[in-house]
C-alpha cells in the first residue's frame, strides 16, 4: 500500500489541453478572496446554505476566510461535502447557493460563493494537509460500493469517519465517475478531481478498478459485506436509431468529453453538429470548438424554451461560437467511409400541441463529426431480477427507488444515490445522495448489529 | 431671504485663522517646507512638531489596525518629538511666518519641567513669529518616561504649574495640549485654566497596542522583536475624543476655547467637533494617510453644508450640540420607539432576527408563515428545522414551478416580524440591517409627557433602584 502511486500523479497532464480548456472562473487571489468574503453578510439560516443540496454552512466557511482561517474554512466545506473542491468547480451556482444570495433582492451581484469556496479547499491542498478528519474506531462492518463516482464517494466518506469500511468497485481505471471523465475540463480539471479523491484513500477507501459489477458479483458482494451502495450512475448515451448511425465519425457527447479529458482525443474535425441541447451537449459542443472545431451546430428538435441546458450554459456556448438549430429532428446521418452530413427535418407544433414533421422541409447539415447527447439509458436493469420477493430492488422507469432520506432502497441491505437514482443531475446532487445513504447505512447497520 | 457666502475665516482665543483647519503636531508638520506645502493646499495653520532637546527615535514607530479590507482604521505611534536641533526648528519657523504671515503657526514645546527653561524655550519661540504656543502635555510615550509630556498632563498640580510658568513670560496665546489617558479630563483641563490658558486642545493619542504578531509574537511596531505601548489615533478614536471634548465645554470650571483633535479626516468630522463647540480642528491620521490634498474637500463640503443650513460663520453653529448632550437622568423615560421592518424593502438576511434573540430582547421572530404567532422558536430550533430540508439542482424540464429561481421578492417566510409589544426600542436591529431604510425606529410614546428619571425620583413615584421588568418570551 505504501509504494501506490497517487491517482493524479498516474495520469499525464497535456499542457496543449491545458491552455485550451483554461479555468472558465480564474481561482481568487487571497487580497481579492478576503475582500469578497467581507461582502457576505452572514446571514441568519443563509438562503445560499439552504439551497446547496449537500448544505455547506456557506456563511461560517466564508466568515472563515475573512479572519484568515483558511484550514477552518475548508474543514467547514468538506465536512458537509466530501467533493467540495470539484463542487466549487462544477457546481451550476447560478440556479443554487449564488442564485439563492439574498444580495439578488438587494440588486447586488450576488457573493461568488464557488469561487470563495475554490480558493479555501485549493489553500487546503497547497498546504499539504491532509482530509482533516479521521476514519472513526473500527466497527467491524463493511459496505461495498458499486461505481466510484460522487455518490460512493462521499458515501465512502461518510462510512469511514464511523469506523465502517469502505470497497469500491469501478469499472474504469480511475476513480470519481462523471467527475473525472465527464465534466468540461475548463470547468473541473481531470487532475483536480483526482487530487481531491486522492484523500479519500487517506481516510482509508479501499478501491477495486476496472471491475465489472454484474449479476453473479452483485451475490458475492451481498454474501461479503453488511450493506450495500449502488453508485452506478446511467447508461450508454441513447441512440437515434436513423440511418448512418454506425457510420465512422459518429460519437457521443460523455466519450468525447472522456477521450479528450484523458488525453485520447486531441483534434476533432472542422464541422461538427451536436443532437441535443443539455448541459452535457453543450458541454460537447464547446469542447468541439476548443479542439478546433469551426463550424460547430447543436441542432435540437424543441425550442429554445424547453431545452434542458442552463441558461448561462446556453449564454455560454453562444459565446463559444456555437450556433443553434431549434425545432429539428435529425433523419439520416449521410456519408460513404465516414460521415458527411445530417439530414434534418424541420418540426412545427400542430394544434393539438405535439410537434409534427412539416411536409418537403428536409436539408442537410453539412458535418464531419456527430455527437450525440439525448439522454442515458438506465444501467440499473439486471437489478430487477435481482433478489425474490421483499430483498427485490425496486425500479421505476429505470431508476432505483430510494427513500430520499436514507437512501435505502426496498431491498434493506441495499441502498443507492446519484444518478441511477435520480435520472441524472448534478454532481452535488449525487454527492448529498452518497452522504445521506452513508449517515442512512451506518445508522441501519447500527441499529441491526448492537 | 438672501444668506450672505459662508466663511471660514475665523478667530481661535485672539489668532486670525483663514479657515479652522490646522494640521496637529506630529509627522506631517516637522519642518517648514512640509508646512509650506501644507498651506499650499489650503491649511489654515499648522501646528509644529514639538520643539523640545533632540531625541533618537527607534524604528519602525507605526503600526495600524485594518477594518474589512480598509487600511488604517485606528492608527499608533511610538514616534517622540521633534528630533532636529532647536535652532533649526525655530529658524524655520521664521521663515514660514515671513513667507506666510496670514497663515497660523503654533509652535508645541516640550522641554524638562524647570522654570527657567520653560521661560527660555517660550521666549525664543516666540521671537520666531509664531502665532501662538501649544504645550504638549500629553505625548504617552518615551518623553514620560523623562517627566515631561503626559507625566505633566496626568498631574493637575503640574500642568497648573507649567501653565503658569509659561503665561509668566509668554506674549502670544497659550493652549494646553490634553492628554486622553487620565480618568477625568476635567481634571487637568481645570488645572491649565486655573493655570491661566488661553485655550485648550484636545485629545492626544491615547495609550495603545495595536496588535501582536501571530507568528512571531511580537507586538507591532516592532522594534527588534520588542515594542511598547503607542498613542492611538485615526477614525477609530474620534467617538471617544468626542465624548471627551463635550465633558470639558460643558464643565464651566475648563471650558475655554478648544482646538478638537482626535480622528478628524472629513468636514463632517470636523462639523461634528464645531458643534460640540471646538473653535478650530487640527488633523493628523488623515493627511499622514492621504496626504495634505484631503483640506481641499473638507474646505468645500463645510461651507457646502454650512451654506444649506444657512450658517455664515463657524460661532454661527460652534456649541449648538452641547444643550443636547445630558446626563442619562435627565433623558426622557417616556419617550418610546419601536422597530419596524419594512418588508418592501427586506432582502431576507434575518442578521436583525438572530441580532435580537442572542444579542438584544427576543422581540423579532420568524413566524409569519404560522398560522398561529409561536415567539418560543430561538433561532438554534430554526436553524435545525431547515437543516432537514433536502434540495436538489433545479432542472428547467424535470421541475416543475420556478425552483432556485430568484427575483426581487423576498419569501415572506425569511422577513422576520417584530412584536412591537415587547420591542424595547434598542436599536440593534436597524444598526445591523444591511439595508438602508429597511427596518425604521418609529415612535409609540402616545403622547405621554416629558418625565426624567431625575423627576420621577424626585416625586417619590418610584424608589430609586427599582425598574419595570417584563419577560419578552411568554
Amino acid at each position: 500500500m505504501s509504494e501506490r502511486v497517487s491517482f493524479h500523479q498516474q495520469i499525464a497532464i497535456d499542457s496543449e489541453l491545458a491552455n485550451r480548456f483554461g479555468d472558465l472562473h480564474p481561482p481568487f487571489d487571497k487580497q481579492a478572496a478576503v475582500t469578497e468574503a467581507n461582502r457576505c453578510l452572514y446571514c441568519f439560516d443563509a438562503p445560499c446554505t439552504v439551497a446547496c443540496p449537500t448544505h455547506i454552512d456557506v456563511p461560517s466557511f466564508i466568515k472563515k476566510i475573512t479572519t484568515g482561517n483558511l484550514a477552518g474554512s475548508a474543514r467547514t466545506i468538506l465536512d458537509a461535502n466530501i467533493l467540495g473542491g470539484s463542487c466549487a468547480r462544477a457546481c451550476p451556482v447560478d440556479v443554487l447557493c449564488e442564485g439563492a444570495c439574498v444580495m439578488h433582492r438587494y440588486n447586488k451581484q450576488p457573493i461568488e460563493i464557488a469561487r470563495l469556496q475554490r480558493f479555501a479547499v485549493d489553500a487546503l491542498h497547497e498546504s499539504g494537509a491532509s482530509l482533516p478528519f479521521e476514519p472513526g474506531a473500527d466497527t467491524g462492518l463493511s459496505v461495498a460500493l458499486v461505481g466510484a463516482g460522487p455518490a460512493s464517494l462521499a458515501c465512502a466518506a461518510e462510512l469511514r469517519r464511523r469506523g465502517i469500511r469502505a470497497t469500491l468497485y469501478d469499472a474504469r481505471p480511475l476513480p470519481g465517475g462523471l467527475n473525472t471523465y465527464g465534466v468540461a475540463e475548463y470547468k473541473l480539471p481531470l487532475v483536480e478531481s483526482l487530487r481531491e479523491i486522492e484523500m479519500l484513500a487517506q481516510l482509508g477507501v479501499d478501491f477495486n478498478f476496472e471491475t465489472i459489477v454484474d449479476f453473479l458479483k452483485l451475490a458475492e458482494l451481498e454474501h461479503n459485506h453488511d450493506a450495500i451502495f449502488l453508485g452506478i450512475g446511467l447508461g450508454a448515451i441513447h441512440q437515434l436509431g436513423i440511418a448512418g448511425e454506425q457510420l465512422p465519425g459518429v460519437t457521443n457527447a460523455l466519450d468525447l468529453i472522456a477521450a479528450y479529458k484523458s488525453g485520447s482525443l486531441t483534434t476533432v474535425p472542422a464541422r461538427v453538429v451536436v443532437v441535443g441541447a443539455g448541459n452535457t451537449a453543450i458541454d460537447a459542443a464547446i469542447a468541439a470548438v476548443r479542439l478546433g472545431a469551426t463550424d460547430v451546430h447543436i441542432v435540437y428538435r424543441r425550442g429554445q424554451e424547453q431545452m434542458s441546458a442552463f441558461t448561462f450554459e446556453y449564454e455560454h456556448a453562444k459565446s463559444e461560437g456555437v450556433k443553434f438549430l431549434w425545432h429539428v429532428q435529425p433523419t439520416a446521418i449521410r456519408g460513404v467511409q465516414g460521415v458527411e452530413g445530417l439530414e434534418l427535418i424541420r418540426l412545427v407544433s400542430s394544434e393539438d400541441g405535439s410537434i409534427v414533421e412539416e411536409s418537403s422541409s428536409k436539408f442537410l447539415l453539412a458535418a464531419d463529426l456527430v455527437v450525440l447527447s439525448i439522454g442515458q439509458a438506465a444501467h440499473a436493469s439486471f437489478l430487477t431480477e435481482y433478489g425474490e420477493g421483499l430483498s427485490k430492488i425496486q425500479l421505476e422507469r429505470g431508476r432505483i427507488l430510494i427513500d430520499r432520506t436514507t437512501g435505502q432502497t426496498s431491498s434493506p441491505k441495499f441502498f443507492a444515490g446519484g444518478d441511477c437514482t435520480n435520472g441524472g443531475r448534478e454532481v452535488v446532487d449525487a454527492v448529498a445522495d452518497g452522504k445521506r445513504a452513508g449517515i442512512g447505512i451506518a445508522a441501519w447497520l447500527e441499529a441491526r448489529h448492537v | 431671504m438672501s444668506r450672505p457666502n459662508p466663511t471660514l475665516e475665523t478667530t481661535f482665543c485672539g489668532i486670525r485663522c483663514l479657515n479652522p483647519f490646522w494640521l496637529a503636531s506630529a509627522p506631517p508638520t516637522n519642518c517648514g517646507e512640509q508646512i509650506m506645502r501644507a498651506f499650499d493646499a489650503g491649511w489654515g495653520g499648522a501646528v509644529w512638531k514639538t520643539i523640545g532637546e533632540p531625541i533618537t527615535n527607534v524604528s519602525s514607530r507605526y503600526s495600524s489596525i485594518d477594518w474589512e479590507g480598509r487600511r488604517m482604521m485606528g492608527f499608533n505611534n511610538i514616534e517622540l518629538i521633534s528630533d532636529r536641533p532647536i535652532e533649526v526648528n525655530l529658524q524655520e519657523i521664521a521663515e514660514v511666518k515671513r513667507r506666510y504671515p496670514k497663515h497660523v503657526v503654533i509652535a508645541s514645546l516640550m522641554v524638562e519641567s524647570k522654570r527657567e527653561t520653560w521661560h527660555d524655550i517660550v521666549q525664543r519661540a516666540e521671537d520666531t513669529g509664531a502665532d501662538g504656543l501649544e504645550l504638549n502635555f500629553g505625548c504617552p510615550h518615551g518623553m514620560s518616561e523623562r517627566g515631561m509630556g503626559s507625566a505633566v498632563g496626568q498631574v493637575p498640580e503640574y500642568c497648573e504649574q507649567i501653565t503658569g510658568w509659561v503665561k509668566e513670560k509668554a506674549r502670544t496665546p497659550v493652549i494646553v495640549k490634553l492628554t486622553p489617558n487620565i480618568s477625568d479630563i476635567r481634571i487637568p483641563a481645570r488645572a491649565a485654566k486655573r493655570g491661566g490658558a488661553d485655550a485648550l486642545s484636545a485629545i492626544n493619542t491615547i495609550n495603545s497596542i495595536t496588535g501582536i504578531d501571530l507568528d512571531t509574537f511580537q507586538p507591532s511596531p516592532n522594534v527588534d522583536g520588542k515594542s511598547s505601548h503607542g498613542g492611538y489615533c485615526g477614525p477609530a478614536v474620534k467617538p471617544i475624543a468626542l465624548n471627551m471634548v463635550q465633558q470639558v465645554q460643558s464643565d464651566p470650571a475648563s471650558a475655554l476655547p478648544l482646538s478638537g483633535i482626535g480622528g478628524i479626516g472629513s468636514w463632517r468630522d470636523a462639523a461634528e467637533f464645531i458643534l460640540l463647540g471646538c473653535g478650530t480642528v487640527q488633523v493628523c491620521t488623515a493627511a499622514m494617510h492621504y496626504g495634505y490634498r484631503i483640506v481641499e474637500d473638507m474646505q468645500d463640503g463645510l461651507l457646502g453644508w454650512m451654506a444649506e443650513k444657512g450658517f455664515s460663520t463657524l460661532d454661527d453653529f460652534r456649541g449648538l450640540s452641547l444643550p443636547n448632550v445630558v446626563e442619562w437622568k435627565q433623558l426622557n423615560l417616556n419617550y418610546q420607539i419601536v422597530a419596524r421592518i419594512h418588508e418592501d424593502l427586506c432582502i431576507g438576511c434575518q442578521l436583525c432576527y438572530t441580532a435580537c434573540w442572542d444579542g438584544a430582547h427576543q422581540c423579532i421572530h420568524l413566524d409569519r408563515n404560522l398560522p398561529v404567532p409561536d415567539t418560543t422558536r430561538t433561532p438554534s430550533m430554526v436553524e435545525a428545522n431547515s437543516a432537514r430540508h433536502i434540495s436538489t439542482t433545479p432542472i428547467p424540464k424535470l421541475d416543475a414551478g420556478d425552483l432556485g429561481r430568484t427575483n426581487a421578492v423576498t419569501p415572506l417566510e425569511r422577513i422576520p416580524r417584530v412584536d412591537e409589544h415587547h420591542c424595547v426600542g434598542c436599536n440593534l436591529c436597524s444598526l445591523v440591517c444591511p439595508v438602508e431604510n429597511c427596518i425604521s425606529m418609529e415612535r409609540i410614546d402616545k403622547d405621554l409627557p416629558f418625565e426624567s428619571w431625575e423627576e420621577r425620583t424626585a416625586k417619590g413615584v418610584i424608589p430609586p433602584g427599582a425598574r419595570e421588568v417584563m419577560s419578552t418570551n411568554t
